[in-house]
């Protein structure tokens, strides 16, 4: 007896080669720290040094003033409204539609059916894609339409709800599947149609998780240059866009022309602007982490 | 075992244009498990089954089964696990419809209509046979909610939800409990009040029959009673069918049982669910006929 009891003491507190306390976990434990750091350290360098060389510029008239010549009289007014409009109207052409495609396929279509399933496989191929690519695709269809001028806002939306329609998507059937199966079949049980079920159960109880999800999608689209340079993005914009068939400049843009410019001035707004672009991304994020804080489902 | 109940014809439900209306069974046709004993006594039967056979794809899980639902009685069907009275207990208000491959063979009649013919629409024998489910499956809203939910989507015509709402937590024996917060979420009820709240919001539809698989194993002996009580009172107005583990469950609220279990199929090797005995409660607790049956009741098996 005695010497099984020494033996099963022996077992818990010896340390062991796999211990939690062994040498070779701590020193993975240091290493996973020292990751941490690192990623954690450049993030708090960028976010410093930005606002340490924009600092002289963040002031109203970084705000109220058009683009101009002069660094000193030029302000980032038009690419914010110009991101805003771009923005919200991706946010109107992606969410209806994502949310739809998504709806059909988790809840209707046939999972196992081999076209459905070549679905799916594009759709997370698509979320991979690069943005550029996705400008390339909006400005060829652009083309095909006719339209000349293709540096509006509408088509701007157009490029950014292809970039981020396939992680719409994803991350409303993955909110969808979450729902537990129950939920469906106690208001089938009731009588209830398909239809009636998804619009009543299902896709209530999916919002905070579609919403997180759609936000972070836009965050990634407000980030976005690229797709919209290639449509020829504007520089030099001198008035508020007012329509989807508006001409329109957004931040990243912005920013990225400025930083060009020779001038120190130049340099300075840019650094600046980025602090607005950084502190609406920011928000943005937190948003999407309080709806999911306060009305995720605890099933 | 199985042919003195063969209905002779081996339908299965594949779209071959059925409508079957005035589907009877004759009583004493139905296996007891005695040869001296018919069930011309259940009472005006609401469900019948005659030959249903329950496949998951080609696999077989309940086979040849007749047997009849008396009005404002309960059955209990009872058996060792994976003997198929979930099964059989889904495929008669065609919830089993929405698991992929599953197939009804043979004959399930509601009044004498075949139940999938093709014309008729299994959302309407839902609403007219409910579903209480092994865990309490409220919904993610409020209390009053949840019970209005089904009158709203049947587009029940209502003259006053909030009296139909307290009607019905009433016959569930929930209403004191909840009155006062009617507006809060369903979550915040123990699992007793909940599967309670999952009754009252079956009966909320006005169906005739509900259907309850395991109702009571989730929750603790005092909530267990409150539901037996509950079930013996909604008796008088509705014809219940309920799956049980619990032997004792089924002697005290079961009119009638059915013994179920599950042997080895002789050509596919599969594990295929059969019906050994269906008597009255007494009966069958008493004096089984079959060996099988005996051994399971007194605890030899399964
Ligand atoms: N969705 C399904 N798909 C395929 N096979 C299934 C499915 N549901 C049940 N089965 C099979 O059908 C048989 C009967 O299962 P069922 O759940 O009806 O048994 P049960 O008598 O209710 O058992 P328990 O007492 O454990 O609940 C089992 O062999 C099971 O594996
Ligand atoms: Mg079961």
């Amino acid at each position: 007896m005695a010497t099984t009891a020494d033996a099963a003491r022996a077992a818990i507190t010896g340390r062991a080669r796999g211990g939690e306390r062994s040498t070779r976990s701590l020193v993975f434990l240091l290493l996973l720290w020292l990751s941490l750091l690192i990623a954690f350290g450049v993030l708090v360098t960028l976010i410093v040094t930005i606002a340490q060389d924009g600092a002289g510029r963040l002031d109203s008239g970084l705000l109220t003033g058009y683009s101009a010549s002069v660094p000193e009289e030029a302000g980032a007014r038009a690419a914010i409204l110009g991101s805003a409009w771009v923005i919200g109207t991706t946010a109107v052409l992606t969410i209806p539609l994502g949310v739809a495609a998504a709806i059909h396929l988790e809840e209707f279509a046939d999972k196992k059916h081999w076209f459905n399933r070549l679905l799916e496989l594009n759709i997370q191929n698509l979320a991979a894609v690069p943005a550029i690519i996705y400008g390339m695709l909006a400005l060829g269809f652009l083309a095909l339409l006719g339209v000349q001028n293709k540096n509006v806002v509408i088509g701007g939306a157009l490029a950014l709800s292809l970039l981020i329609l396939p992680v719409v998507i994803i991350a409303t059937r993955e909110a969808l599947r979450a729902v537990p199966d129950e939920i469906r079949q106690g208001s089938l049980a009731l009588g209830a149609t398909k239809w009636q079920t998804v619009w009543r159960q299902t896709l209530p109880s999916a919002v905070p998780g579609i919403a997180t999800g759609t936000i972070l999608a836009l965050s990634r689209a407000l980030g976005e240059a690229a797709p919209l340079l290639l449509l020829g993005g504007l520089v030099y914009v001198t008035f508020d866009p007012n329509g989807l068939l508006s001409g329109f400049t957004t931040l990243p843009i912005q920013i990225f022309n400025w930083t060009g410019r020779p001038q120190a001035g130049f340099h300075e707004l840019a650094a600046a602007a980025s602090v607005v672009l950084l502190v609406l991304l920011l928000a943005m994020n937190a948003l999407a982490i309080f709806i999911r804080n306060r009305y995720q489902h605890r099933w | 075992m199985t042919s003195e109940t063969s209905t002779g014809q081996d339908t299965t439900h594949t779209g071959n244009g059925r409508a079957q209306t005035g589907v009877h069974i004759d009583p004493s046709a139905v296996k007891t498990g005695r040869p001296d004993r018919s069930l011309s006594d259940v009472p005006d039967p609401v469900i019948e089954c005659k030959g249903v056979d329950i496949f998951y794809g080609s696999f077989r899980a309940v086979s040849d089964v007749t047997m009849l639902f008396g009005r404002n009685e309960i059955t209990a069907l009872i058996g060792p696990s994976g003997c198929g009275k979930s099964t059989l207990l889904r495929s008669l208000n065609r919830m089993n419809d929405l698991i992929e491959g599953a197939r009804v063979a043979g004959v399930i009649a509601y009044h004498g209509q075949d139940m999938y013919a093709d014309d008729v629409d299994p959302i309407e024998v839902r609403r007219k046979i409910g579903m209480v489910f092994q865990k309490p499956n409220p919904f993610p809203k409020s209390i009053y909610d949840n019970v209005a939910y089904g009158p709203r989507v049947t587009g029940m015509k209502v003259d006053s939800m909030d009296d139909l709402v307290e009607e019905v937590l009433t016959r569930a024996a929930l209403w004191d409990e909840v009155k006062d917060k009617l507006g809060q979420s369903a979550y915040g009820l123990s699992g007793g009040q909940q599967q309670r709240l999952c009754i009252a919001r079956t009966i909320a539809t006005r169906p005739e029959v509900i259907l309850m698989d395991e109702p009571c194993s989730a929750l603790d002996p005092i909530a267990t009673a409150k539901i037996e009580d509950l079930m013996h009172e909604l008796r008088d107005d509705y014809t219940i069918v309920v799956v049980t583990h619990n032997m004792q469950q089924a002697a005290r609220v079961a009119d009638r049982t059915a013994f179920f279990t599950a042997r080895p199929d002789e050509q596919t090797g599969d594990r295929t669910g059969m019906l050994v005995e269906f008597d009255r409660t007494t009966v069958l607790f008493t004096k089984p006929a079959d060996k099988r049956t005996e051994d399971y009741i007194s605890g030899r098996f399964g």
